[in-house]
């Protein structure tokens, strides 16, 4: 990261109720330019309700929220356009071609198509994937998928991108490869906003903020959370957090 | 042998051209907790299949408590759970209903059985008439172990219990199968989180059909065939980029907050190292020797070292 951090994403007193339920408490935050964020918590902690808040597809109770340069209450659908969201669960149509699900998300996202085009051959250079460029999702392995669907989330060059449990199940080699590519991003300037249930990713964060019963208990980088909870790993640190809670 | 509980003796299984085993050999302990640590695709819930006589082998044989998995897959049925990795409960059942449907098929009762499922079972309780579609990943699993325990197994087959449950959910979970072990059931776990085979008593690492290695998991690392190093430096990308293109650097990938490497042979010190990267205006480098971990073997492994 470079000189004076500014923020992306700004968050002040973030509550949203369901009826009488409060699933985010008065949450504060910000996120930098060029950051890998992760976003932690258990099951049920409110990390959903908050990252459909921060796309732009929730409304907010209350607070201060700017993503992007945008309001969330006000200009969400401009949110929307700036962002890019790749979620493991799905992200990718498995019966279009490598090629057809670029054009698609490049199509929806308002590029041109000879700009997509361009785009498009640039990326499968830079993935090696020429190969496969007619070939259909569903008939890749889940590595391939998983790195296509990160270059397709930010095929649109969104200032930033949210990553929604992106990593299960790749081989080790597969895994670190993906995370260069993060890396990579981040050093580009795209702020990575990352929520995962495996602790060991959250050490690739630059800082993380854990949450637990809709508030963020926890935030900093991952070095000075383990000194703070005399914890040898992120995994001691939610541990606690979260039986605490 | 008295002590065996599941044997394998080269499993093979292939889905047209795809191989998806090849010459699979384990014998598992009675009492053990043995974890099957691989990526996806890597061959694990074909193996479990085949072990739970869901699916035929392609050639080889399997036994689990003596009993063939082909010839005596009636007895096999008896004798094993199997909890596949996707959730298969009846979603439109309560707790209590699915529960006493396993119990009824396994011509059982919940009350005759109640003691080996207690422990788990007193953390649904309170859910008791709630559909299992409505519950949280972590009360899923534990249902879930619940029916596959109702009819006193002595092998539990568990394809992937903890992917996509929560860290908290998923330490009960391994704690609650490790008091299952005390009480004498063998336990065969998948799983492609390589930070959870620490918790098993030996492990295989599986990967593309065939396993690389078999052993405890504290053993493993001790093999790895060079010293690794963990360094970190302000700019980490860029300082993974350096790394990769420096010759004496035999690997480098990220690790956490840190960058592993290891040095080719000709090259015995990483002193140097950071002398090329202080001088390539890296700064704030830091290095030190680390334990390699359960992945980074498995990364030397499917490079094809021996480890």
């Amino acid at each position: 990261m470079t000189a004076p951090a500014e923020a992306v994403i700004t968050v002040k007193d973030l509550v949203k109720k369901f009826g009488s339920f409060t699933a985010n408490d008065h949450l504060s935050f910000e996120v930098y330019r060029g950051e890998i964020f992760g976003f932690l918590g258990a099951n049920g902690a409110g990390k959903t309700t908050a990252i459909r808040i921060l796309c732009g597809l929730s409304v907010p109770t209350s607070g201060y929220i700017r993503v992007a340069g945008f309001d969330a209450f006000t200009e969400a659908e401009k949110i929307k356009k700036h962002i890019g969201y790749m979620s493991q669960r799905f992200s990718l149509y498995e019966d279009l071609t490598v090629f057809e699900n670029i054009r698609l998300f490049g199509g929806i996202y308002g590029i041109s198509r000879k700009a997509i085009r361009e785009r498009a051959e640039e990326l499968l250079e830079t993935l090696q994937m020429q190969a496969v460029r007619d070939t259909l999702i569903g008939r890749l392995p889940l590595g391939w998928r998983q790195k296509l669907a990160f270059s397709v989330a930010v095929f649109h060059r969104p200032g930033i991108v949210f990553l929604d449990e992106p990593t299960g199940g790749v081989d080790p080699i597969t895994r670190k490869q993906f995370w260069e590519m993060i890396h990579a991003s981040a050093a580009d300037g795209i702020t990575v906003f990352v929520t995962t249930h495996y602790m060991d990713e959250a050490e690739y964060c630059d800082r993380i903020s854990i949450m637990a019963e809709g508030r963020i208990i926890a935030l900093d980088t991952p070095a000075a959370l383990k000194k703070q909870y005399h914890a040898s790993s992120i995994n001691e640190v939610f541990t606690r957090i979260a039986r605490n809670a | 042998m008295e002590d065996i509980s599941i044997q394998i003796c080269g499993i093979g299984k292939s889905w047209g051209k795809v191989r998806a085993l090849h010459d699979i050999r384990l014998e598992i302990g009675k009492g053990e907790l043995f974890g099957l640590i691989g990526p996806d695709g890597a061959g694990k819930t074909t193996l479990i299949r085949i072990l739970a006589s869901l699916l035929l082998p392609g050639s080889g044989t399997a036994s689990v408590e003596g009993y063939d998995v082909v010839k005596d897959y009636r007895k096999i049925r008896d004798i094993t759970a199997y909890m596949p990795g996707r959730f298969s409960l009846y979603q439109d059942l309560t707790v209590a209903e699915n529960l006493s449907f396993f119990a009824t098929i396994f011509g059982t009762t919940l009350k005759e059985n109640y003691h080996l499922i207690r422990d788990i079972y007193v953390q649904l309780e309170a859910f008791s008439n709630r559909p299992a579609g409505k519950l949280s990943g972590g009360m899923k699993q534990k249902l879930a172990l619940c029916c596959a325990l109702i009819h006193q197994p002595q092998v539990l087959l568990l394809d992937e219990p903890t992917t996509g449950v929560d860290a908290i959910s998923r330490a009960e979970f391994w704690e609650m199968l490790r008091r299952l072990k005390t009480q004498g059931i063998t336990i065969l776990v998948s799983t492609a989180y390589m930070d959870e085979a620490a918790l098993c008593d030996r492990i295989a690492l599986i990967q593309e059909g065939s396993i690389l290695k078999t052993d405890i998991p504290s053993a493993i690392p001790g093999d790895y065939p060079r010293r690794l190093y963990a360094i970190s430096a302000k700019q980490m990308y860029r300082l993974l980029k350096d790394l990769q293109q420096m010759p004496a650097v035999f690997t480098a990938y990220l690790s956490g907050q840190h960058i592993h490497f290891s040095l080719n042979p000709d090259f015995p010190e990483p002193g140097l190292i950071a002398m090329l990267l202080e001088k390539s205006g890296h700064e704030g480098i830091q290095i030190r020797e680390v334990v390699p971990g359960i992945e980074d073997s498995f990364i030397a492994l499917m490079k094809g070292e021996s480890v």
